[in-house]
């Protein structure tokens, strides 16, 4: 349907907008020559089913990955770390493969072995986006298999951490506890209901074999299912601090060791499957909100984002020549050489020897213009190379760099956020609650004491087992749970059901730019002045492909990708005579005997003289002026492309809270912003990472709980420093930093309503508190009064636990529909 | 009556038995991905013998 709206031809593999000349075979076509080459693989193993799944399953092959970029695969020492079994026939490799979004994928990749025959079986396990495979060791190697992978679209995506660390798997055990209790529950609750049914005195071996049968039930729901509840208050005591767990295992205790006592004693069935249903829900609320979000990864730290080997060339002394080795990153040494493909990170600090550097920082600093560095210069870890390979000297190893820094000052410093488990505002009310039911406990002792002391056990038991502060837990896990789900299906997903809270609270918005309110990988350029004709257009773009600065690359990258046949055609090699760049002006030369100069505004006036100030005066970025023969032709703004809905977003905002832009870059755009963003928000330009992590400190003194938005590894500090740090992604599945929450980009618009689901969940919670205490306030009567019989717990136990299930949900889904979410 | 302690034996075990199962199939991590395998048995075995569209030897 897209194709009909835009008029865009999109192509039949990975479903981007082609060019304007796109590539056909047969009825499909192609934006380029590395989907048509996946195409032409498939169908030559009919393996076309890909393409009939989904519409546009493919992953874009524009950007070509480097031959030897799997080359460290044959390493053995790298390659034991990936592979998880191996004898002499066969080894067994998981690699993990963010690309995987759809059928398409799946059937694909578990079609391996029809592609290649030495792959014996491939799985995929889609909820982890990992495929397993088991390869013939004698005919394809795991770098061959890696290769093989990435010419399909799919490339592995291998980093340090994943290197000597056992996967991770998914807690099975809740799962288990749960099945458990829910078992022992149903079979206690069925084997109850004779007797509350009444059953005759010649009945009573029945009803003996009946209760302990009960009893035996019980006993795995004791001392198996709610052992998560004893974990967590056992850990709430050793932080000195009383959770809303503690006052839970002491009813379960309370109500087991009165049952037990009771049955032994032949004088009532006790009261088994009133802890059984209550162990049973809040098992239920808690596996809720435990979910995981097993793709996602909030713990990465900087071992993910460097790559796990690089090539070090090793000079060999007899012949004089260097030959090229690879290292595992952290057998890296001071002085070794390393070289820096395109597009590759820089590992380690160092010294460039050989080349011409131009590094975006963006990944360390924010700054999103490229940094030029000559030979001799020093370049620091973090960079990616955009320019031809380099080699840089190591002066500094891995672990001692500046970004490496930077991590392991967090980690010494550590976070203050969670001493001793999470603080929930439901901690202090189940405290609250824990005193006034012991004080109610004491009360009806003391009175039973005075009348009839035979009773004062049971009444005290009774107050216990009918006031345990489960329906709050209950509350607040399945109302948390239910939020962490609709969140997730906004592409809005938490670290756990604590973080809610912390969003409900947060009173002041810090954003970082770069990558966060703008879009990473656009920029915007548009033209004003004369119109160009396609031929002048490719003038230009050749001119600009030749410079090496930044603006003029991105100028041709941005021409040439547009599509417009004329650009199509500048690939920048053919000749051009008298090229010059004056350094911070511009550049000039003769492209087919025609003078082209690209540059600022004074550059072209010294050349052609008068200049249309009108050209590019509605634009907000850099501009660049272009002059053809002895004529300004008309002026390109290349300006940062904001996110859509940034001033709905703004507007949500303000008022609300504070917010603040933290930014990398120079100040260039600060108009701009502070008209989308609205003129109280507060612009800060050249931060640091350790800056912005000063900043949040600092609000964080003055008493503000700080939520900060941001996307990169240079925000890493400050997403910690923060009481709630969310990571902003294009794709969910890579390159998040540590992070509390991991939010889609382009729902970015919608925090406002997110932040206010929160707080309405807070509120939900609340209610249904109130709720239950009405329930127990009836379960308490009968307690005090002395008359607390098992049927009586046991209608109202399961009963009060049904109701705030439905409460909480139906009202969290009601808020949720309410905001359109 | 001790029709119904057999009653209950019979039931019992039975139940004992599916939750035999159910820890079985966690154990074998049956609930750890719920897309990939209702999707899997639907894909045909083999792949179709005849590609699609008729390749020009050159594209080869």
């Amino acid at each position: 349907m897209d194709t009909t709206i835009k008029k865009d031809i999109l192509c039949s593999h990975c479903g981007e907008r082609c060019p304007k000349d796109p590539i056909r075979e047969e009825d499909r076509v192609f934006c380029c020559e590395g989907c048509l080459l996946v195409y032409r693989l498939l169908d030559s193993n009919g393996l076309c089913n890909y393409y009939q799944l989904n519409a546009h399953p493919g992953i874009n092959r524009r950007m070509a990955v480097r031959r030897d970029k799997f080359a460290f695969l044959d390493d053995v020492k790298i390659a034991a770390g990936l592979v998880s079994f191996q004898n002499e026939s066969e080894v067994h490799v998981q690699f993990f493969l963010p690309q995987i979004h759809c059928s398409s994928c799946l059937y694909l990749l578990e079609q391996l072995p029809h592609l290649e025959r030495g792959v014996v079986s491939s799985r995929v396990d889609f909820a982890a986006k990992q495929v397993s495979l088991i390869l013939d060791s004698k005919t394809v190697s795991l770098r061959k298999a890696a290769e093989l992978l990435t010419s399909l679209g799919y490339e592995p995506y291998i980093s340090l951490k994943d290197l000597g660390q056992p996967k991770q798997g998914v807690d099975k055990g809740l799962l288990l506890q749960l099945g458990v209790a829910g078992f022992c529950f149903a079979n206690i609750m069925l084997i109850s209901f004779p007797e509350y049914l009444g059953l005759d005195h010649s009945e009573q071996a029945i009803q003996r074999v009946f209760r302990y049968l009960n009893l035996l039930f019980s006993l795995p729901v004791v001392f198996y299912s709610a052992r998560p509840f004893y974990l967590s208050a056992w850990k709430g005591l050793q932080h000195r601090f009383l959770n809303i767990d503690a006052p839970i295992v002491l009813a379960i205790w309370v109500t087991f060791i009165r049952s037990i006592r009771e049955v032994v004693a032949g004088s009532g069935s006790g009261y088994f499957d009133s802890m059984a249903g209550i162990v049973f829900f809040m098992l239920a609320g808690r596996f809720l909100q435990d979910r995981t979000y097993r793709r996602l990864s909030f713990d990465r730290d900087y071992r993910s984002y460097f790559p796990v080997a690089v090539t070090v060339v090793m000079p060999d002394k007899a012949t004089g020549k260097e030959s090229d080795l690879i290292k595992a990153m952290p057998d890296i040494r001071s002085g070794d050489t390393l070289r820096i493909f395109s597009g590759e990170l820089i590992p380690a600090d160092g010294i460039l020897t050989r080349g011409k550097a131009l590094i975006d920082y963006s990944f360390v600093t924010g700054e999103s213009q490229p940094v030029e560095k000559q030979m001799g210069e020093i370049v620091y870890a973090g960079g990616r190379q955009t320019a031809a390979a380099i080699e840089i000297l190591v002066v500094k190893e891995v672990a001692q760099s500046y970004l490496t820094q930077l991590w392991n000052r967090k980690e010494r410093g550590g976070s203050a956020r969670n001493p001793g488990g999470d603080f929930s505002f439901v901690h202090p009310l189940s405290r609250w609650f824990t005193c006034i039911v012991l004080a109610i406990a004491a009360g009806a002792a003391w009175y039973w004491g005075l009348r009839d002391p035979g009773r004062v056990w049971s009444v005290v038991t009774a107050v216990l087992i009918v006031a345990c502060p489960c329906a709050l837990l209950l509350s607040s896990t399945f109302t948390n749970g239910n939020l962490l789900r609709i969140l997730g299906r906004h592409h809005f997903y938490l670290r756990n059901a604590a973080v809610i809270e912390r969003v409900a609270t947060a009173d002041h918005i810090v954003f970082d730019k770069t990558g966060t309110l703008t879009e990473a990988r656009r920029q915007e350029v548009s033209y004003t002045g004369e119109k160009l004709t396609e031929d002048q257009e490719f003038l230009i773009v050749t001119l600009a492909a030749q410079s090496s600065h930044p603006l003029s690359r991105m100028l041709a990258r941005r021409l040439m990708e547009e599509g417009r046949s004329g650009a199509m055609r500048g690939d920048g090699s053919c000749s051009i005579l008298g090229f010059r760049e004056t350094e911070g002006q511009g550049v000039e030369g003769f492209v087919y005997g025609e003078r082209v100069a690209l540059g600022s505004l004074d550059f072209i006036r010294r050349m052609v003289g008068d200049i249309d100030k009108s050209w590019g005066a509605g634009g907000t970025g850099t501009r660049v002026y272009v002059a053809i023969g002895a004529r300004a032709m008309g002026c390109y703004d290349i300006s940062n492309h904001y996110r859509d809905g940034l001033g709905e977003l703004a507007k949500a905002i303000r008022g609300k809270m504070p917010v603040s832009v933290l930014s990398g870059d120079n100040n260039r755009e600060s108009k701009n912003l502070q008209e989308i963003l609205g003129q109280d928000t507060i612009l800060l330009f050249n931060q640091t990472p350790k800056g912005k992590s000063r900043y949040i400190e600092h609000l964080q003194r003055v008493g503000k709980r700080v939520m900060m938005i941001g996307d990169g590894l240079n925000d890493a500090g400050a997403l910690e420093q923060s009481d709630i740090g969310i990571a902003v992604t294009e794709d969910c599945n890579n390159f998040t930093p540590a992070s509390d929450a991991i939010l889609r980009a382009d729902e970015l618009r919608r925090l406002p309503v997110f932040i206010r689901l929160c707080q309405v969940g807070k509120r939900i919670i609340l209610a249904s508190f109130i709720l239950s205490i009405f329930y127990n306030l009836i379960g308490l009567f009968f307690a005090v009064s002395g008359a607390l019989s098992p049927l009586v717990a046991a209608i109202l136990m399961p009963s009060s636990s049904l109701t705030i299930l439905l409460v909480t949900y139906s009202c969290s889904n009601a808020a949720a529909r309410w905001m359109r979410l | 009556m001790s029709v119904i302690i057999l009653l209950l034996i019979a039931s019992l075990s039975v139940a004992l038995i599916f939750l035999g199962a159910f820890i079985w199939s966690v154990r074998n991590k049956q609930f750890d991905d719920d897309y990939a395998p209702p999707r899997r048995i639907l894909f045909d075995d083999k792949p179709s013998t005849t590609p699609t569209t008729k390749t020009n030897p050159t594209n080869q």
